[in-house]
């Protein structure tokens, strides 16, 4: 020691140094820390706070006195309202059992088949992701209305109603399904088909033995989805369902045509119901889900079979146009001046049924909405989604964020809605000063497409050694540098995913935001459903053509993003 | 300072700074409205023309969800001004003690059978709105359903699955059909008969511009709705005709009031003032047939001039004080019909 020149970091002597080094592993650490229990008590509170309320609510009645069950008693007795519990399970059933088989035999031409053009197939299949679900069923109106295009098809029948409400929710909900199956599809083990065929074996059963058990839990992950999305949305039954009451149009019905939020808070529990069955049930089994990869598996290359790919072809381009056509309907019909009278082309609906109308300011607010959301949204998920995954410590909070992580995939956004409610009207709230503000808008659309965009945050995470925090830590360099310096780049794609994500969602979602809009943040998806209200159509469908051509040119920004990062900073991966 | 401490200060401020919004100069009134999205353009710029400090945030919906969310908020009243609502609904809020008396400038020149009789009054009446019915004459002759001449009309069975009308617990024109109905057939006769007309009905719409707005569209023959929107959707070019059924039409009144709990009552005596004006009936009688301002003469091209006469005798103290009851016995009913 004495030969250490003064000075030297060494002289101080190394067990000093070892000192100061866990010193500052310790102090950083607590940063991560704070953040972690701060990122937690956010989530606990735009999430779990208003939901409990929901629950005291319930058994209050309009005064705010505790009355027990008494108003699950008054709704139970009510034969009009019972009646939507059953409406609403048997159209999801359907919708489910609709979407399910044609969403798997587009994921299977995109997966086994040999066809042509498959980037396009998909991307014109994913269509739908970018409409708010409203406009399905405006476009279905136009198309099967009593004025429909393809009325004569209706024979004595009405679009109105179930018909009308199972096909605009099949369209919406497809490529929701489509996403799951194509990802289930992908991952299998061509040795399993090699073994078959030198076996052999016929190709029904290789089917049934090796593709459909391999895909299993993406078709029931793709049934949940479906089914959760169907029971819970608003703008298809509202728009389109005529007098079929859905439990989603009852609670809307309740809350803002009578203003009777405890009844409300009982249908929410009500609808609660069904989707947290499907909840636990994907749950469950997720998680008994093994490996189909290892890493002796082979990758499946389709080979070319002539009959087949021409059926598959036939099937893809098929539905392909089948979604066009939907979405090109509803952007066809913002432009005809008088429907079904006088099919000239005219900017009517836009120049008097929007702006002149004073709607069009929505239209601009949604766009504040879904800025913040991509951007403030889709930074807070990932910080958070990097402390649960990265750092270490706080043993004992973590599985409680991850949990609040993940729940709102659970919760239909009218139920978080009429929570948020709850919650932040009161003037007792210290929050309150947010009700009416965009803020309370971002807040909920954030927390309400949260889990989808965790997940995403943590696989590409997940893809990110552990050793650069290990080394980092050894190096004394703060958690955040190695954040900013190699998570983050690495990241870049799965964050602009996470973005462009919540952006869409936040340009089409309705259910969320219907009870939360103030005069002065009112919203583009809102407006469609108070356009339609109000019998006028022709301005509704402009809208949501305005929010669908926004989607799709805000995806293509993010695509030639996501080119461009590849380009400079993912060479890595090549 | 790290930088993600300087991140999180960052968009904790920005998301502080989102919520206080901007700090108006002006004074803001919050109004309650159920007038037509497509009139209030007008009445705003005609109101801000002499008040240019005031400006106007509206909440707008169905007659029944103003009136709903007005009584569901009285223990704490956002409101400052009550603008364009039914008669019977701003005398729900007269009777709970919602609403400040006051007699606008130049109220003294106004017809007084359009606005409350206390003295100040509780609230001012701008304009008479009333049932009309929309017929689609290229639907009907395509169909063969011929033109209703009456109100007992529509529940021949050729109408069956034809006839949409505005749901009453939502929509003021609604209410004020079953209103009438009741008034003028008593009231063992008018749920007779929208127990018959019940069975014609394709849809209850959630507002009363829609039905008409529908058999403009030819999307069903007969739409049961209020001249403003009959009116409008006639002149847009619709081939729609207007009929006045000889019974006598439903009526209600749209009226203003003060939410007494005001923070800014001279700004909501401002707007009151205009509500009185003679250049604000000028603004209505472009939409109504009947304003409160004797000296305005409205000409709308395809409302009879007659109107008055053909609407039916209306009480408002009854109608305000079993609204409750018949939109309950109403939704008991109806509302449970399902899907044909």
């Amino acid at each position: 020691m004495s030969q250490v020149a003064p000075g030297h970091p060494l002289s101080e002597g190394p067990a000093r140094a070892r000192r100061a080094m866990r010193m500052g592993v310790h102090w950083t650490d607590r940063v991560a820390h704070g953040l972690l229990i701060l990122a937690g008590l956010a989530l606990a509170l735009f999430l779990l706070a208003p939901m409990a309320v929901i629950l005291a609510k319930s058994v209050e009645d309009r005064a705010g006195e505790f009355v027990g069950l008494a108003n699950f008693a008054q709704y139970f007795a009510t034969p009009a309202l019972l009646r939507s519990i059953w409406n609403s399970v048997w159209v999801s059933s359907l919708v489910t059992v609709l979407t399910l088989p044609l969403a798997f035999t587009f994921a299977y031409a995109l997966t086994r088949s040999g066809i042509r053009w498959k980037t396009l197939l998909r991307n014109v299949a994913l269509v739908p992701i970018l409409a708010p679900s409203l406009l399905a069923a405006i476009s279905f109106i136009f198309w099967f209305g009593n004025q429909g295009v393809l009325k004569p098809l209706m024979g004595e029948g009405q679009i109105y109603g179930a018909p009308g409400i199972v096909g605009s929710m099949v369209f919406a909900t497809f490529p929701h399904a489509l996403m799951i199956l194509v990802t289930a599809l992908s991952l299998t083990d061509a040795r399993l088909y090699e073994a078959a065929d030198s076996l052999g074996t016929s190709a029904a059963r290789k089917f049934f033995t090796i593709t459909v058990p391999g895909a299993k839990y993406g078709l029931i992950s793709a049934a949940m989805v479906v089914f959760t999305y169907a029971i819970s949305d608003f703008g298809i039954p509202k728009v389109i369902g005529g007098n079929f009451n859905m439990l989603a149009t009852d609670i809307f019905k309740l809350v803002i045509g009578q203003q009777d939020f405890a009844k409300g808070a009982v249908v929410a529990i009500i609808l609660l119901v069904p989707v947290a069955v499907t909840y636990g049930v994907d749950a469950y089994v997720q998680k008994r889900q093994s490996a189909l990869l290892s890493a002796r598996s082979v990758p499946y290359v389709p080979r070319r079979s002539r009959g087949f790919d021409w059926a598959m072809a036939v099937f893809c381009w098929t539905l392909a146009l089948l979604m066009l056509a939907v979405l090109g309907m509803a952007i066809y019909a913002s432009f005809v001046k008088l429907w079904p009278y006088n099919f000239s082309f005219s900017l009517d609906h836009y120049r008097l049924g929007l702006i002149d109308a004073g709607i069009f300011g929505a239209y601009l607010n949604s766009l504040h909405l879904a800025a913040w959301c991509a951007t403030l949204g889709a930074a807070f998920i990932f910080a958070t989604a990097y402390l649960l995954e990265k750092t270490r410590g706080l043993d004992a909070w973590r599985p409680f964020v991850r949990l609040m992580a993940v729940l709102p995939m659970g919760v239909p956004g009218m139920v978080l809605g009429l929570g948020y409610i709850f919650f932040f009207v009161p003037e007792g709230n210290p929050l309150h000063f947010i009700y009416g503000t965009m803020a309370i808008l971002v807040l909920i659309t954030v927390v309400h497409y949260y889990s989808s965009s965790h997940l995403t945050a943590v696989t590409a995470l997940k893809q990110i050694d552990n050793e650069f925090e290990a080394v980092s830590a050894s190096l004394r360099v703060p958690f955040w540098r190695t954040f900013f310096r190699v998570t983050v780049p690495v990241c870049l794609p799965a964050m602009l995913d996470i973005s462009r994500y919540l952006f869409v969602n936040a340009m089409t979602t309705v259910s969320a935001v219907v009870f939360l809009y103030s005069p002065r943040t009112m919203l583009a998806s809102v407006a469609i459903v108070n356009l339609d209200e109000a019998g006028d159509i022709g301005p509704a469908a402009a809208m949501a053509s305005l929010i669908v051509v926004t989607s799709a040119l805000v995806c293509g920004l993010y695509y030639f993003a996501q080119a461009w990062l590849d380009k400079r900073t993912q060479a890595w991966r090549h | 300072m790290n930088r993600s401490f300087v991140t999180t200060a960052a968009a904790t401020l920005a998301l502080a700074a989102l919520a206080t919004g901007a700090w108006a100069q002006k004074t803001e009134l919050l109004v309650y409205t159920a007038l037509e999205t497509d009139q209030l353009k007008a009445y705003t710029e005609s109101f801000q023309k002499t008040n240019p400090n005031i400006d106007l945030r509206f909440v707008r919906d169905s007659t029944g969800v103003i009136t709903a969310k007005v009584l569901a908020e009285k223990a704490n009243p956002q409101a400052d001004v009550i603008l364009g609502v039914s008669a019977t609904s701003v005398a729900i809020f007269e009777a709970e003690g919602m609403l400040a008396p006051y007699s606008p400038v130049g109220f003294a020149a106004l017809n007084p059978m359009y606005s409350d009789s206390k003295r100040p009054p509780y609230w001012v009446g701008q304009d008479v709105y009333a049932a009309v019915v929309c017929y689609n004459t290229v639907e009907g002759a395509k169909k063969g359903i011929p033109k209703p001449e009456s109100w007992a009309d529509l529940t021949k069975p050729v109408y069956k699955g034809q006839v949409t009308m505005p749901n009453p617990a939502s929509s003021g024109t609604g209410f004020l059909d079953v209103s009438g109905w009741l008034q003028s057939m008593g009231e063992a006769g008018g749920w007779k008969y929208m127990d018959q007309l019940d069975a014609n009905i394709a849809q209850y719409t959630h507002s009363g511009s829609k039905p008409c707005r529908q058999a403009g569209a030819g999307e069903f023959v007969v739409g049961i709705s209020f001249d403003f929107r009959g009116n409008d959707v006639k002149q847009k070019g619709a081939p729609v005709e207007l009929v006045f059924p000889k019974e006598g039409l439903g009526w209600d009144i749209e009226a203003s009031a003060i939410m007494k709990n005001t923070k800014k009552m001279d700004a909501a005596k401002k707007l009151m003032d205009w509500v009185a004006t003679k250049e604000a009936n000028e603004a209505y009688s472009k939409n109504f047939a009947i304003v409160s301002h004797p000296a305005v003469k409205p000409a709308l091209a395809h409302i009879p001039a007659d109107l008055e006469k053909r609407l039916v005798k209306n009480d408002f103290a009854w109608a305000a004080k079993n609204r409750d009851a018949i939109l309950a016995e109403w939704q008991k009913r109806y509302a449970a019909k399902t899907e044909k």
